[in-house]
């Protein structure tokens, strides 16, 4: 069994994100890492080999070359292989041309489970899963708070917990599954899987290897286009003030003020 | 003038109120129609109405609610290329990205999601984001297919616009692939009785400092004090004194309501990511250095347990 995990590199929340002249995220000029969400994808994907599944772990990431850190990661929490799909006609891309990509990468890996993140730490939009499902045909179970595979019946079954109703959802192989950060704490590498890692196979696909041509992709072929940015305008300091007994009536004055209560 | 189409999302006996923000929202680019799914209900088909729907494609195959979005996708799909609407527009929730997400592969189009404001503009679609975690505000425009567009909850106020509308069955016929991902198990949750997270006005939120499962229960009582809804940190919801669906943040609801009463949150960069459109922000925190207090309009520093009875009392006082 296959299971291929798409791991984003992306900018480190905490850092000052920067933006391009062309109003994409400069990924250059920031401190990068693995997606911390997708994280989570690859801790599941390790605990179902652990769970005794008899699977190989592919990570797929698409980005610049900064990207095999992200890879890197992966493969030191586990992953078997990784597949960077480096290309500059990239630059720009949507998800539409991004889910084309990873669609087209997880092709021809070839897959039974892929396993993402429930949403990039950057982009923010949840919506390459679906794509890709639906690019591939596969089956499609997203937002899971908790995943199982069992290989022999050829399924997978997942929690899916909505504000209604906590579902328990079952699909055939092969599926897209995206996992939540319920479903359990992604593991430290220890040094000696770090170390490990380094020796790990990693492939490097352009889009000529995946058959996508360049007019396909990237800022010319985007279908939704970032027309202006800006920095919210910082807010107005409030004003803060010590509890010396009164800071409720201070809060009720406020919030009568404000016509709250 | 082309029709605009709304998915609406039902609650008990009617429709959520983002979908009636997406109807008010769809009225700025066309005429809406909505795409309703489940039992033809004349309740909330008048509802939709009333909010200025006047045709409703009403799909009722049991399936829908069996399997997961494929089926959604294909009735939403099959409408959107007969009618060629001007927009698709679905709520920011985590079925609206997956029905928007394939129906948006399926049309080639392009696609944004958590807008907080939608209009036609010239030269196609625009959306404003909210982006890095609240922290910049993008203006993107669809250049290419019919606009796809997921609208965060509280990004309009809704707004009645009377008239008839007309069911039109949207029924199709589903494949095998349609039905692959089957619902097995649905356990309810019960109902709080509060409002909505997603689109409350108010919401009193608790985090590491509420101390305990119990220390929640004063949350509620403040919460209803104010007729809010309840929100929390990861570091609550994590610590299970709360449940997971009232997490506020990048991994839980992003929510913009009038007033965001922060109680024992630090302001961690995740869960600002979730509450930062929030109009009026008010904490109370027994750290003076707390990252909240930079994004509140009025900051309490003071121990909670000790601040929140007497603000519920001097509330009561205030409101009898
Ligand atoms: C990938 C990822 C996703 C995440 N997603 C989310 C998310 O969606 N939502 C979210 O909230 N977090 C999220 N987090 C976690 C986030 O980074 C913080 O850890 C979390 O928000 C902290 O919660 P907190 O403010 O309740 O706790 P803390 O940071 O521990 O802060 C507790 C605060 O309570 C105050 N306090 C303590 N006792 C009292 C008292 N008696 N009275 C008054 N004040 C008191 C303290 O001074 C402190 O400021 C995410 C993290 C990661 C890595
Ligand atoms: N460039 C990329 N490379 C690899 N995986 C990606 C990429 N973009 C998105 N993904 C995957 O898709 C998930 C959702 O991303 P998004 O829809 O952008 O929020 C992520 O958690 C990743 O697993």
């Amino acid at each position: 069994m296959k299971i291929v995990v798409p791991v984003k590199y992306v900018p480190e929340p905490t850092a000052a994100w920067r933006f391009a002249d062309d109003l994409t995220l400069d990924r250059d000029g920031v401190e990068g890492r693995l997606s911390e969400l997708d994280e989570y994808a690859m801790e599941q994907a390790v605990r179902v080999v652990e769970g005794g599944v008899d699977a190989e772990i592919v990570a797929l990431t698409v980005g610049p070359a900064k990207a095999t850190d992200a890879l890197r990661k992966a493969l030191a929490m586990g992953a078997h292989s990784g597949v960077h799909v480096l290309d500059d006609a990239m630059h720009g891309s949507d998800a539409m041309s991004t889910s084309l990509v990873l669609a087209a990468a997880i092709r021809q890996t070839g897959f039974d489970v892929v396993v993402t993140g429930m949403a990039s730490t950057d982009a923010e939009m949840s919506v390459v899963p679906a794509m890709v499902a639906e690019r591939l045909g596969a089956a499609q179970v997203t937002f899971a708070s908790s995943l199982s595979v069992d290989a022999s019946a050829g399924t997978v079954t997942i929690r899916r917990d909505g504000d209604t109703a906590s579902e328990q959802v079952q699909a055939p192989l092969p599926a897209v599954v995206s996992v939540t950060d319920q479903t359990g704490e992604p593991r430290y590498p220890a040094f000696k899987a770090i170390m490990a890692s380094k020796k790990k196979p990693v492939t490097t696909w352009s889009l000529a290897d995946l058959g996508i041509s360049p007019s396909e992709v990237g800022s010319a072929a985007a279908a939704a286009v970032v027309t202006s940015l800006a920095p919210r305008p910082p807010k107005q300091a409030g004003v803060v003030v010590v509890d010396e007994g009164d800071g409720a009536t201070q809060i009720a004055d406020f919030l009568a003020e404000r016509k709250f209560i | 003038m082309s029709e605009v189409l709304v998915i609406a999302e039902r609650t008990d006996g009617g429709v959520r109120k983002p979908t009636l923000e997406l109807l008010t929202l769809a009225r700025r680019l066309g005429e809406p129609s909505a795409v309703l799914f489940g039992p033809a209900d004349a309740a909330v088909v008048d509802q939709l109405g009333e909010f200025g729907a006047r045709k409703v494609y009403l799909a009722q195959d049991p399936a829908i609610g069996e399997y997961l979005v494929v089926p959604k996708v294909d009735v939403v799909s099959a409408v959107a290329q007969r009618v060629q609407p001007a927009a698709v527009l679905l709520t920011s929730s985590a079925e609206g990205k997956d029905v928007a997400g394939r129906v948006a592969v399926r049309l080639g189009s392009g696609i944004i999601t958590d807008a907080v404001d939608v209009r036609a503009g010239s030269a196609g679609l625009e959306a404003d984001q909210s982006v890095v975690a609240g922290e910049w505000l993008a203006t993107s425009r669809i250049v290419r297919g019919i606009p796809v567009v997921t609208v965060m909850p509280n990004a309009v106020t809704p707004e009645p616009a009377p008239v008839t509308a007309v069911v039109e069955p949207a029924d199709v016929e589903f494949g095998v692939a349609s039905r692959s991902a089957r619902i097995v198990n649905r356990a309810p949750k019960t109902a709080t009785g509060r409002p909505e997270l997603a689109d409350a006005a108010v919401i009193v939120s608790g985090g590491r400092g509420v101390g305990s499962a119990d220390g929640f229960t004063l949350i509620e009582h403040l919460a209803d004090a104010l007729g809010a809804a309840v929100g929390a940190s990861r570091a609550a919801t994590d610590e299970q004194w709360y449940p997971h669906e009232f997490q506020v943040g990048q991994t839980g609801k992003t929510v913009a309501p009038q007033l965001y009463l922060a109680t024992g949150i630090s302001g961690a960069i995740q869960h600002r990511a979730g509450m930062q459109g929030s109009k009026t922000v008010v904490a109370i925190n027994k750290d003076p250095k707390a990252p909240i207090f930079s994004i509140s309009d009025f900051g309490v520093v003071g121990d909670l347990h000790v601040v929140i009875p007497q603000l519920i009392d001097e509330i009561s006082k205030r409101t009898s």
